[in-house]
């Protein structure tokens, strides 16, 4: 082995401390982004396998009864590769020992079992008999939240009958990634399942008979989606047709997307600046770490080692720790992505994802890595190299200091000698104490990143469950009913209170920009389910007043007082122009609001209701529940508590897990900026502490003034932290908002406190491992050897 | 003999790093009367530096007993011997060891603040004829000014013993003999025992007594009946 190396392997030994502090927070850089990249990457690739696998259609349409023959003519539309008719029924279950009604989404299976788009992964069992009227197909959740095995049975009310049905089969669904019941926020798996039934047995039930209520389309390539919707919404026109929609406004499709959205976008925010962090830290230490062998540089080159040789060498040393950092990262970070992968397996229903990152992704972590240690030390030899060897060998000359104040306002008569040398420390490598300062403020920033998701979270729950949806349940109806049904559920056992509320799929549209829509209409009194806007307060919308979610408001660049137009897309399919008149603050989804007398005006109707929602007596909720389950008209019911709980679970798993990781990873990087500053000084300064030791003062008296400094800028640091840490997460938030979900920036001062903390925490930490240093400090020989 | 400040019996160091083993002092027997002004003089690794550490509280020795006055410095820990070397001891090193953030001032001021009754630094300055360039930084004194700076910093909490390790060792002979200068007026006005190690031999002849090391030992020990000045000094 060649000498430098034998040099190189023994100073990696003496400096192993720093060389792994070092090396951890590269890591921390690597795992963040192997992870979110990685497990981005495997859903990804799983779902594009899972829709080809299995025909996942592109565009869906429901329609009240549609002869079978009008599907020819679906079939033949421009741009159309396939085109399926199917029954699709929401009804009430009845579960053995389960007391909370249950919503079976029924679907019909043709004759020869598959259909030829949206087929059925079998996870257990066989497909039902095309005869049979009671098999049925349930999905893989449903039956395990209720330990149902082929040959369980559970009732359910079919069209007003009830029917016992027999479970032949588990199954999981591309439509079904993610589901959830009627007036849902968050799916439950015992309330809620897919149900695939024989096409006759269906029919029979629903009296639909060679005729289909819902149509899925497969495209060729090159389609034009809008074109074919529209096309296909005038062939369904008369066949009470509801607007037909692409995958975008698939609810499971758009949900995926939306969670991939916010992986990607925490991927693409979170790990370049952890990254950013790690490479600023290592460009910093390396540049310190070679310019303290200035005098080694000088003998090398002395000996007459080239100066490519002994740049190189150093070279070696950045590469060696990088190294170590990337391997470390990699494991942690492909550890942390199956961890993460098989938590969203548990919440989305995927038949297979495995967690694999490319190996794209340890190269590019591994170059970064590489590139900003090897440009730290790099600036720092550029120097010494070019010094001529007798000049290198010897010391440098001691910095020039300035005084902080002029020579009257002498600093001793304010400053004691150790305060005095902190001041002018800084003063004196301003760049250096800046860098310092960055490290540390870009420390609390990443955490403060990581850790304002709950507090967001929180206010999210607090308007959406505790200001504006303050109901108990909502009881959906199977189709639109009129008001004789509000009076029928307000007589239920255990409801105090009733208020209903109707919807109507809309287009609406300002300019060219257009999205599809509910619009939900209520009465203007209404006090369980409230508008709340912008401000935070509830609002009571006048008569002809339309309101939309402020989300959508941006999407179709509009705001209050402007007009819009919306198509109604049922009944009497209308186009009216409105004026907005309020922005709604709602964070799940987007939607119109409008009072309900306006709405059956516009609509040219009697008042009619889809849902109520009701306040409920806790101590009579079996009974409510016995009540339901005889009624033939509702769909499904559902109930708030166990919506917050489950919404909580939920974020608890992706969210909350996720804001630990990054900010186990922040903590680790703010832990290796802190104590490689504090323990650079040391070796920097090891000469003048070792005197002062000399003269007599303690250990603790020579650390504080090596830690002053360190603790002045920490301090300092802080505001700023907080400041680059409410920018991340604004970021965050907004890069993370979408149709589907999204929340208002909130930033709690306990969570700047924490993160301020955690990096204190880290300092002191360090200070304790440098104190160890201090310790060993070794007089003598730091004194007898020239600077 | 005046009073009696170090007395050592038998003191030896052995330095084992691995399985070889190091014998720095090889029984060393000595005692130092207040206020002595002792030249340490013997080739390299013979066991100057070493004594002269373990004196100044910054070694333990391996065997034997050392005693500073009544306190037995052997069995001191280091708690104790950071209080010694604070209340007792000035140490001046051939590489002066100012902090270069301080001036000549504040770096003597340094002292002000774990001493008990110190001299003002200017005053302390002024001992070694440093008083006008008492505001300048480290990096604009010259060495010799910088190692003056280092001994008044070391005697400024006014020590009952000063210890050189070579302190002209950096520096040219004009420049040296200033800083001998400084130490004889110190050894003279403040009565502080004094002991300097030095290579230069013509320096033996302004001590009280030169000691001779050799292997690890004293080998002979020479006072001197006429001291000269500095100025006569030349090297």
């Amino acid at each position: 082995m060649a000498t430098l190396d034998i040099k190189l392997l023994r100073d990696l030994r003496r400096m192993w401390a720093q060389a792994l502090a070092i090396a951890l927070v590269i890591a921390g850089g690597v795992a963040s982004l192997v992870m979110a990249v990685g497990s981005l990457k495997s859903l990804e690739e799983t779902r594009i396998a899972y829709y080809e696998r299995l025909q996942f259609a592109d565009v869906f349409a429901t329609v009240r009864r549609a002869p079978k023959a009008l599907l020819t003519d679906i079939a033949e539309l421009p741009s159309v590769a396939a085109a399926e008719g199917r029954i699709v029924k929401l009804a009430l279950l009845d579960i053995p020992d389960f007391a909370e009604p249950a919503t079976g989404e029924f679907i019909s299976l043709p004759e020869g079992g598959q259909p030829r788009l949206n087929q059925l992964y079998l996870r257990s069992g066989r497909l039902p008999q095309p005869t049979s009227a009671a098999e049925v197909v349930v999905t893989d959740g449903f039956a395990k939240a209720h330990q149902f095995e082929p040959g369980s049975r559970f009732s359910a009310i079919l069209n007003g009958r009830k029917r016992e049905l027999v479970i032949v089969g588990t199954a999981l669904s591309p439509e079904f990634i993610y589901a959830m019941g009627p007036g849902d926020r968050t799916p439950d798996d015992r309330r809620f399942a897919i149900v695939w039934m024989a096409e006759r047995a269906l029919a029979a039930a629903y009296d639909l008979d060679g005729a289909f209520s819902s149509v899925s389309l497969k495209l060729l390539p090159d389609a034009s989606e809008p074109e074919v919707i529209k096309r296909l919404d005038s062939l369904l026109d008369r066949y009470g047709g509801q607007a037909a929609y692409g995958r975008r406004d698939q609810f499971s499709d758009a949900y995926i997307n939306h969670g991939m959205d916010m992986l990607r976008n925490m991927s693409q925010t979170l790990p370049p600046i952890f990254l950013l962090v790690a490479a600023f830290l290592i460009n910093l230490t390396l540049t310190r770490i070679v310019a303290l062998e200035r005098e080694q540089i000088g003998l090398f080159k002395a000996l007459g080692y080239s100066s490519r040789a002994v740049t190189l060498h150093y070279m070696k040393l950045v590469i060696v720790i990088v190294a170590i950092g990337t391997v470390v990262g990699a494991v942690a970070g492909n550890w942390l992505g199956g961890y993460i992968t098989k938590l969203y397996r548990d919440i989305v229903h995927f038949p297979f994802l495995i967690f694999a990152a490319t190996p794209g992704v340890y190269l590019v972590a591994a170059a970064l890595g590489l590139a900003a240690g090897l440009a730290g030390a790099l600036r720092a030899l550029r120097s010494i190299v070019r010094l001529p060897p007798a000049v290198a060998m010897q010391p440098p000359a001691p910095p020039r200091f300035r005084r902080v104040l002029p020579v009257a306002w002498s600093l001793r008569r304010l400053l004691s000698q150790p305060l005095t040398m902190m001041a002018r420390n800084i003063t004196g490598h301003p760049l250096r104490a800046a860098f310092t300062m960055i490290g540390l403020a870009l420390s609390t920033g990443i955490l403060i990143a990581s850790l304002f998701l709950s507090d967001t979270m929180e206010n999210l729950i607090d308007v959406t469950f505790f200001m504006a949806d303050r109901q108990d349940a909502t009881v959906s109806f199977v189709e639109r009913r009129n008001a004789a049904a509000v009076e029928q559920v307000a007589h239920l056992p255990g409801v105090i209170a009733v208020e209903p509320y109707r919807e109507v799929p809309v287009r609406i549209r300002k300019g060219p920009l257009e999205r599809r829509v509910m619009l939900n209409a209520r009465p203007a009194d209404a006090h369980l389910s409230r508008i709340i806007d912008i401000d935070l307060r509830p609002v009571v919308l006048p008569d002809g007043g339309l309101a939309i979610s402020r989300w959508l408001a941006g999407l179709l660049d509009a705001k209050a007082g402007d007009i819009v137009e919306i198509d109604l897309l049922e009944g009497q399919r209308r186009t009216l122009a409105l004026p907005i008149t309020a922005l709604v603050e709602d964070y799940f989804g987007m939607q119109g609001m409008m009072e309900a007398g306006t709405l059956a005006r516009l609509m040219r109707e009697a008042p009619a209701v889809s849902a109520v929602n009701v306040s409920l007596d806790n101590s009579r909720l079996g009974e409510f529940y016995d009540a339901i389950k005889r009624l033939p008209t509702v769909a499904g019911v559902a109930l708030q508590r166990l919506s917050l709980v489950n919404f909580r679970k939920e974020m608890a798993v992706i969210v909350t897990t996720m804001a630990t990781i990054y900010t186990g990873l922040a903590a680790l990087i703010a832990f290796g900026v802190v104590y490689n500053s504090a323990r650079i000084s040391l070796s920097e300064r090891a000469r003048e502490l070792a005197s002062l030791r000399v003269l007599g003062f303690t250990q603790a008296e020579v650390l504080r003034i090596l830690l002053l400094e360190l603790a002045l800028l920490t301090v300092l640091a802080q505001p700023a932290g907080w400041g680059i840490g409410y920018g991340l997460a604004w970021l965050l938030k907004t890069k993370m908002e979408g149709d589907v979900m999204r929340a208002r920036l909130v930033v709690d001062n306990f969570t700047y406190a924490l993160a301020s903390g955690m990096v204190i925490a880290a300092a002191l930490l360090s200070a304790l491992a440098v104190r160890w240093r201090v310790a060993r400090l070794d007089l003598v020989t730091v004194l007898k050897t020239r600077d | 003999m005046s009073e009696r400040i170090f007395t050592a019996r038998s003191l030896t160091k052995v330095y084992r790093s691995g399985d070889v083993e190091v014998r720095a002092l090889r029984g060393v027997d000595l005692e130092i009367g207040a206020g002595e002004f002792i030249v340490l003089l013997g080739p390299s690794g013979s066991g100057k530096s070493t004594l002269l550490n373990i004196m100044g509280g910054l070694d333990h020795a391996t065997s034997g007993r050392l005693l500073f006055r009544d306190t037995e410095l052997t069995a001191l820990g280091d708690a104790g011997l950071t209080r010694y070397r604070r209340d007792h001891v000035g140490f001046v090193f051939q590489f002066y060891n100012l902090v270069p953030s301080l001036t000549a001032y504040e770096n003597v001021a340094l002292v002000m603040e774990i001493a008990d009754e110190p001299m003002r630094p200017d005053e302390a300055l002024a001992m070694v004829g440093l008083e006008e360039r008492m505001d300048h930084f480290p990096a604009q004194l010259s060495g010799g000014e910088q190692q003056r700076v280092a001994i008044s910093r070391a005697i400024a909490k006014r020590p009952d013993v000063l210890l050189c390790d070579e302190p002209t060792g950096a520096l040219d002979s004009k420049t040296g003999i200033r800083v001998i200068e400084a130490l004889l007026k110190i050894n003279e006005q403040l009565g502080t025992t004094t002991l300097v190690i030095t290579h230069n031999a013509s320096i033996q002849d302004v001590a009280d007594r030169v000691l001779f090391f050799a292997d690890g030992q004293i080998t002979r020990e020479r006072r001197n009946e006429h001291r000269r000045h500095a100025a006569e000094l030349s090297w």
